[in-house]
Parts: C-alpha cells; structure tokens; sequence
C-alpha cells in the first residue's frame, strides 16, 4: 500500500533532545516505513511501487529484518509501518511486529487487507501491533474491484475492517481517490462511519510509479476536486466528534508543494524490500542517484553519511525561486522525485508550486489529460504492466 | 454498505471534568525516549512531544484514579495551586479526548 506516506510531525519541528529543536537539519528519524515485499495480490494502477518490482528472491531475510528492527530501535526511531507491497504476504510478519513490539517500536500495519483472516489479525494483536490501515479502492464492489485488479476484494476488506474493530485495534481507511472513482466519496465517508474507523484519509493518487503510467486514465477534474473540497469539508465539519478526516489534494492542482516526508532525510526513510534505504519510497525513480543497503552499512551510517540523502538535506542545495522564497523551511522546495518526473532534474523546484516556471504547464497538462477518453487501465504486475480489457 | 450496517456506532468524545477518569486507548503509548532523552506520546502516524506539566498528568492516567485525584497528587508533590492544576489538566485532557487520543469513564471501575 505504498501510495500513502507518514504523516508529515507536528510543525515540522525535529524531535531533538528536550529544548533542542532545530528547524532546518536534519535530526534523528522518527519513523521508517519498511516495505517487506514487493508482492501483493492486488494490480492498483496508481501503485507507487517502481515498474521494475523486486522478486521474492531479492527480499531481505527474516534474520536481516530482525538485525534491522533492533537498528532502528538504537537509533531512536519511534515508529515502523510495515508495508510493501502486501506485507501480510511474509509469512514472519508475526514475528516481525514481536520484534517491533520488544524493541519499544510503534508499529502500523499498512495492507490491502485481501490476505487476512481473522486469526491472523489476532496473531498480530497479540503480537502487539498498534494500528491498521486498510485501503479501499471504492465505495461498492463493482469500482472497487476493478480498479484493484481483484475479484471479491473489496468484501474481504470490508470483513478485514470488521474484524480490526472488533479487535479493538484502532483503524484508518484510506481511501486512494482519482477521476474513476471520486463520484463514491460521499459512500466511502459513510462506509468509514459504518466501519466505526477512528480515520478517514481521502489521498488523491500522487503521481510516481505505475500511476504516473496511467496518470491519463486517473486525473481527476478541475470540477471533481472542487466539489471533493466542498464535500470533505462539510464531512469533517458533520463527523467532527465522530471520525478524523485528513484530506491530500492532488499535486497538479496545488499551489503549494505538499511537505514531502517532512523534507528530504529529514524526519523519516524508507526501507526497499531487498533493503535499500531511501529517504522517500519513490527515490529510486530518480536516476543517478545511489542508495545504500542494510546488507553493506549500518543504519546510522546510511542515515549520517549517504551521498543520496544529504544531497538534498536542509535548503543550500536549494535553486530559485526556492532559495529566496519565505516558505523554504516549511516544504523544502517539495517532492524531489516529482521534481525529477517532471523535469529531469531532482534539484528543481516541484513544478507542483505555483512559482515554479513550470507550473503552468503541469496545471495545463493535468487538465487536458483529465479531459481525456482513456479509462482502461494498465495494471502493475512484475511483467511490465496488464492493459486492461473489456 | 449502509444498508446492511448501522451508522455511527462510535460514541462522541467524553467531555472530561474534574471526576472523568480517564486513560489512554491502545493506540497511544506515553513513552520515555532514550535516544532524546524526552517523554513522547505515540500515536498513529504521528509523534506529539507533550510539555512536562502534561508529562506529570498523563504519568498518572491508568484509568483507575479520577481526575481530581490526580490532581490532589500533583498539587501535593509540587506543592502547587490545585485550583490552577485543575484547570490545565482538564484542558490538556479534554484536547486528548477531542483528538480521540483519550478515553473516560464517568464512574471509577469497581471501587
Ligand atoms: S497493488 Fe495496490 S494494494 Fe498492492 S501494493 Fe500496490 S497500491 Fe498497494
Ligand atoms: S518556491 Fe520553493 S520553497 Fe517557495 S513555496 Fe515554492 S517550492 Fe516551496
């Protein structure tokens, strides 16, 4: 479920030492989301995992996620989402949260939730797992499982959903939003209600990976996004007591750039299934960039010393209209890999600002494209994509 | 979906007063972190660093000791205003409980 990301912590402020807050370098992570596996059952088109996906046999060990969670524990990271992928596919994720547990880490189960079963689920309860995070694709079964790739999907997560309340386990329905489906919102806010999850994230697909691929076929319109404005400000004003909504807006109709992981190797990282360490799960889409892996260095090296992630640490890398703008310590200039997709050079401004000289085409090109006839889909898989057929 | 379930099963945040007691839900952990040598409170998909006045409160929430208890004990071992100690530690805890970062009950459990 790589299409949502942390949350960005609050004010952007590092957690530092008691009275030492920094607000331009980097500190010491607060969270790694680990991608277990590259494997999922499910085809999104907006996956967010590369078009090249690690086969199983490129996968980290069982031992080597256990030597890293004891890493991440000694270096101060408070948090691990687990995620892939599908990251119910590992059959040690039991043990992995055990692990999680043990060492004092707050632990997030980020699925897709077609593989889980209630046993499961309560292994994992006991294991001491903290929260879950299931993915719908749609309001009803007839979107929802043709935008997922699967057959009966959305009724298992549904029984999923179930099940983690009945747990007591605390749940967040996140909701990946696009121009094929955001007509089901109003039923999805209902649906999240009747699941009695304690969030709702409404996240616009963000374009990397394969949704970049189908970003024609996804691109919601300038009319859908304003009308989602008006409806999920209303839904949060109406379940204000009851159910906590976070909203992402689509990039290309931002003005500003989104935070992007609290800035580059800042607050958090990511872990790749075959454990490269990235400052953000889209990273490697940047070419000419290496990363290093927990197999070759250990995590406080990589974290201190990698070329990739001080690269663009802090705002001197910075180029105009960055440099001298007001906000550079708020967003640090925005999405890096975005940057990168969108004009060749990781080291621009996001082209999602409205400063950015490239702005006005990425608006233009958003609404061409969101005009467009293409719906098929092309369905990510570990043969270079499935076009969709009738 | 909705027709086969009932809608808003969820009961509205607890309004919290000096005989709530409160305690935190399973998804929020009070934690003392080595590495920064600071109390923070760990919630879903974000970390909140809670002021030592808060830290002092929370230490006592364990959904046993009401309110006012707690802050008989504050006031006790701080030698401070329980009046004033009320007051900010209602706030603070009606903030949690808006978040839904906090649960209470009105009675405590089997006295
Ligand atoms: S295919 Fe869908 S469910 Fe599977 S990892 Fe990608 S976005 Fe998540
Ligand atoms: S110019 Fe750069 S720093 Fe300023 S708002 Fe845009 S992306 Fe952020």
């Amino acid at each position: 479920m790589p299409e949502d990301r942390p949350h960005d912590g609050d004010d952007f402020q590092l957690v530092t030492r008691t009275g030492d807050l920094e607000r331009t370098q980097y500190g010491i992570p607060l969270a790694v989301l680990a991608e277990l596996t590259h494997r999922c059952p499910l085809q999104c088109p907006y996956c967010s995992n590369p078009l090249e996906l690690e086969a199983a046999s490129g996968e980290l060990t069982t031992a080597e996620w256990l030597h890293v969670i004891d890493e991440l524990a000694e270096i101060g990271v408070l948090q691990i989402h687990f995620s892939g992928g599908e990251p119910t596919v590992r059959k040690d994720l039991v043990a992995l949260v055990a692990r999680a547990t043990e060492v004092g880490l707050y632990s997030n189960l980020i699925t897709s939730a077609v593989m889980l079963t209630r046993d499961k689920l309560a292994a994992l309860a006991d294991a001491g797992l903290n929260h879950v995070q299931i993915s719908f694709q749609g309001a009803e079964p007839v979107v929802a499982d043709r935008v997922g790739g699967f057959r009966n999907g959305h009724a298992k997560k549904l029984a999923a959903a179930r099940w983690t309340r009945e747990l007591d386990l605390p749940l967040t329905i996140n909701a990946v939003m696009h121009r094929q489906n955001l007509h089901q919102l109003p039923d999805i806010i209902d649906m999240a209600v009747a699941l009695d999850a304690d969030r709702l994230e409404v996240a616009n697909v963000q374009y990397y990976g394969w949704a970049l691929k189908n970003r024609q076929a996804l691109m919601p319109t300038v009319a859908q996004l304003e009308q989602t404005t008006r409806l999920v400000t209303a839904a949060q004003q109406r379940l204000n007591a009851v159910l906590v909504i976070d909203y992402v807006i689509p990039d290309y109709y931002a003005s500003r750039p989104k935070q992007c992981m609290g800035g580059w190797g800042r607050q958090f990282f990511n872990i790749s299934p075959a454990g490269k360490v990235l400052p953000c799960h889209a990273a490697e889409t940047i070419t000419g960039l290496s990363f290093e892996s927990v197999r070759d260095h250990s995590l406080d090296w990589i974290w201190n010393h990698s070329a990739a992630f001080n690269r663009y640490r802090g705002t001197d890398w910075m180029p105009e209209p960055c440099l001298s703008c007001a906000h550079k310590e708020e967003d640090f200039g925005g999405c890096r890999c975005q940057a990168f997709a969108l004009t060749g050079d990781a080291g621009n401004t996001d082209p999602a600002c409205a400063l950015s000289p490239m702005h006005g085409r990425i608006f233009a090109l958003a609404e061409t494209e969101s005009g467009a006839d293409r719906n098929a889909f092309l369905y990510r898989n570990f043969s270079g994509g499935l076009p969709e057929t009738d | 979906m909705q027709a086969e379930t009932p809608p808003a099963v969820r009961a509205p945040r607890p309004r919290i007063t000096a005989q709530s007691v409160p305690r935190l839900p399973r998804h929020v952990k009070l934690h003392h972190d080595k590495t920064r040598d600071r109390w923070v409170i760990l919630v879903p998909e974000r970390v909140l660093l809670p002021d030592d006045t808060a830290v002092a409160v929370l230490q006592r929430v364990d959904g046993a000791r009401r309110v006012c208890d707690i802050v008989d004990d504050l006031a006790r071992v701080y030698n401070a205003d329980p009046a004033l100690i009320l007051k900010d530690s209602i706030a603070l805890l009606q903030d949690l409980a808006d978040k839904a970062f906090l649960l209470a009950a009105t009675e405590p459990p089997d006295a």
